[in-house]
């Protein structure tokens, strides 16, 4: 997030560097990484507010029994809208947000491997996200049928249909333009000696990641493809009244949507897996056990997306296949969680906000596991199946999770993008203050998930509402605590104590050895790696 | 890892083709998925598809023995201005032995209109063991406006049905095929 005149002075320190061109035209045409990366981000956090405003509504709506606020057509926009714009448009652009910026700088590399196919990948979210917005403004409003779009359901979107379909093509498109662009560069740029098993764990888990998206990004292309051919060519791949089959859908969106949500994940675990060495002081432990997990974990994401459709009447033999393929997940898993335990264990530990982040998903990001593992189990799954359970475990999983992967970065990473130490006290405010919130928002929803709560639902039994009260306000309570970390990083951008270029005591990586903030052009001649 | 810029940019030419490669090739993957169900369903019996006509009736032994209840049920897509409900709601039946009941179905609109009923049958796996000699679902139907009619379905239950299923649901949709609505 280095505004012109920083990266300029640097450009002067170095004497090889041209700096970036000014004005608005140098972030519509810009090829750099590090410009694309901000924009990644920032795009990033602005759809992170819209989704939030969104989640706010139901929220607000699910204060009290009844409907108060708005009504269950607009309610059900809000969680589609929700779902959507927060997996792609927030989590999955700060991922690869943070990949621009930071996989070059880790590898030594001077720059993405496509640099102008960069600018395509980013510049196409805008659009893909203007389009799916203007949709709540369509006659009809926006999607309602869930942001898994199950037919016949979502059939019967109005006008908007046809919109929601080239958005996620578009968002898709961004996605696997980005993926390419990734694994180009981390295995073709690689600075001489930086060997596959040297690389930071960020770049494994992004390289696995970007696998991830190129296998299973189309595969939701394709299956929107029908949907719309569906709909308006006559064709019948999801209507029974033509021989085709509904259940066929979920079938193949899940082939996608369960490695997705690797996708939202294993970043985060790269994120985590840099983070909590800096602070524990001491190096990761079992690199290649990490290296391994990732790669199990990735794997065993495409077999086991049956688990979603549980209670669709699958046989005996698919219900038990689908169970044990699913736990075995928490095997390398856990493997992760016991390897950032033992880094920390006897460690020098100091606890600056993006070490609170590390430690906060360690233990959240957990409990959402365990609750996946109830989940797993086929027979109790009947039982939790679309109740506020299954929604109080994706978003312990998600938020805690993935989103505190990301501010845990922001905090991380920001003093050597802007050259300024952000706020310290107030990164520990929004710290404690979102940890709270989240625990409030989420944790009595799996009360309410055991009692029965069905999810995507605007009004509720009566002996729901204390819980659901609660939860409400641990959702204002976490939603308005992240305007501080909004100002936290404008402020930050703007100005602040001076970063050292290594910034944090135990920090290790080729980053670290850069300016802070770095000149607009980095590696221009590759490190040597010892 | 960089060698020089050539040599580099060859490479990422040639990765770039594969990774390219590879997203058609999942692009088409996924079509690929639906006949893959298809054949999976057909051959295994899952999904509780009935199969079509049963054209030989081979003679089995009734197994008076055993009694199942089938249960019907009749539902409508969206969209489908049709009256439709099964005359009987349940029925014990013998396994081996031919049954005949009725469904009733009234066009609701005042134009002709054509419908299709897809049959599913519950739980899944008795799909196969479900068989129909005759039934309206064989045909698409043809509804003058506000006709009415009672459509029948002649049906057995393979006496190879498993032991510990006691009732069976035959469930149908009654989808309206003209314009497409879906």
């Amino acid at each position: 997030m280095s505004t012109a005149s920083h990266a300029h002075d640097h450009a002067e320190d170095h004497g090889h560097d041209h700096g970036p061109p000014r004005g608005l035209t140098r972030w519509i045409y810009t090829t750099n990484h590090k410009d694309i990366g901000t924009l990644y981000l920032l795009f990033s956090l602005l759809m992170f507010f819209v989704g939030g405003s969104m989640a706010l509504v139901i929220r607000a709506e699910l204060f009290q029994p009844g409907l108060q606020i708005v009504n269950p057509d607009f309610f059900n926009q809000m969680t589609t809208m929700h779902a959507l714009v927060m997996i792609f448009g927030a989590v999955m652009p700060a991922f690869v947000g943070l990949a621009n910026w930071l996989v070059p700088m880790m590898i030594g590399a001077p720059d993405m491997a496509l640099p102008r196919m960069n600018n395509w990948s980013f510049w196409i979210m805008p659009f893909a996200f203007t389009l799916l917005l203007s949709t709540l403004f369509l006659p009809g409003g926006g999607p309602a049928g869930g942001w898994t779009l199950y037919p016949p359901l979502v059939l019967q979107t109005g006008d908007a249909f046809p919109f929601v379909i080239l958005a996620v093509h578009m968002m898709g498109a961004s996605s696997i333009m980005g993926a390419i662009n990734i694994i180009a560069t981390i295995l073709n740029l690689r600075a001489p000696g930086m060997t596959l098993m040297k690389m930071p764990m960020f770049v494994w888990t992004w390289l696995i990641t970007a696998y991830l998206l190129i296998a299973v990004m189309p595969v939701l292309a394709g299956s929107v493809t029908m949907l719309l051919t569906d709909k308006f060519f006559g064709t019948s791949f999801f209507n029974a009244g033509g021989g085709g089959d509904p259940v066929m859908f979920q079938h193949i969106f899940w082939f996608f949507g369960h490695p997705e949500v690797y996708i939202m994940i294993l970043p985060a675990f790269g994120i985590i897996s840099m983070i909590i060495p800096t602070f524990a002081r001491k190096p990761l432990f079992g690199y290649a056990s990490m290296v391994y997990a990732t790669a199990s974990i990735a794997f065993l994401s495409f077999i086991v997306w049956a688990h979603h459709m549980f209670t669709v009447g699958m046989p005996l033999a698919g219900e038990l296949f689908f169970m044990y393929a699913t736990m075995l997940i928490a095997v390398p898993t856990g493997v992760k969680v016991f390897n950032w335990i033992s880094t920390m264990w006897r460690g020098a530990m100091t606890f600056e906000t993006p070490m609170l982040f590390a430690i906060a998903f360690v233990v959240l990001f957990t409990i959402g596991g365990f609750s996946g593992l109830m989940l797993a189990m086929a027979p109790a799954d009947f039982q939790y199946q679309d109740t506020y359970f299954v929604v109080a475990h994706f978003h312990y999983v998600l938020v805690p999770g993935a989103v505190f992967s990301i501010m845990a970065a922001a905090y991380y990473w920001l003093p050597k993008w802007t050259g300024h130490m952000y706020d310290e006290k107030l990164g520990q405010w929004h710290f404690w203050l979102s940890t709270i919130g989240v625990n409030v928002l989420f944790f009595p929803q799996h009360f309410l998930g055991l009692a029965g709560m069905p999810r995507r639902i605007p009004d509720y039994a009566l002996q729901f509402t204390e819980f659901n009260m609660m939860s409400t306000v641990g959702a204002f309570m976490f939603g308005f605590s992240q305007l501080l970390f909004a100002y936290n990083v404008i402020k930050t951008i703007r100005g602040g104590a001076k970063a050292t270029d290594k910034v944090w005591e135990g920090a290790d990586g080729l980053e670290w050895t850069l300016s802070s903030p770095p000149a607009y052009h980095t590696f221009t001649t590759a490190p040597e790696i010892r | 890892m960089i060698a020089n810029p050539e040599t580099t940019a060859n490479a990422n030419k040639r990765l770039v083709r594969r990774l390219v490669l590879l997203t058609v090739g999942m692009f088409a993957f996924g079509f690929l998925l639906i006949p893959f169900y298809d054949v999976l369903c057909k051959i295994t019996g899952l999904n509780g598809k009935t199969g079509g006509r049963v054209e030989v009736v081979e003679a089995v032994k009734v197994d008076e023995s055993r009694t199942v209840t089938v249960e019907f049920v009749a539902s409508l897509n969206i969209g489908a201005p049709w009256e439709f409900a099964p005359k009987v709601a349940r029925m014990q039946v013998h396994p081996g032995q031919f049954y005949q009941t009725h469904f009733w179905a009234k066009n609701l609109a005042d134009q002709p209109m054509t419908g299709q009923a897809i049959p599913s049958v519950s739980p899944g796996l008795a799909a196969s063991h479900f068989q129909k000699i005759e039934c309206f679902c064989f045909n698409r139907q043809l509804f003058q406006a506000n006709e009415g009619k009672e459509m029948p379905v002649t049906f057995r239950i393979d006496p190879n049905l498993p032991a510990d299923v006691r009732t069976v649901t035959l469930s149908y949709t009654f989808f309206r095929i003209d314009n497409a609505g879906s």
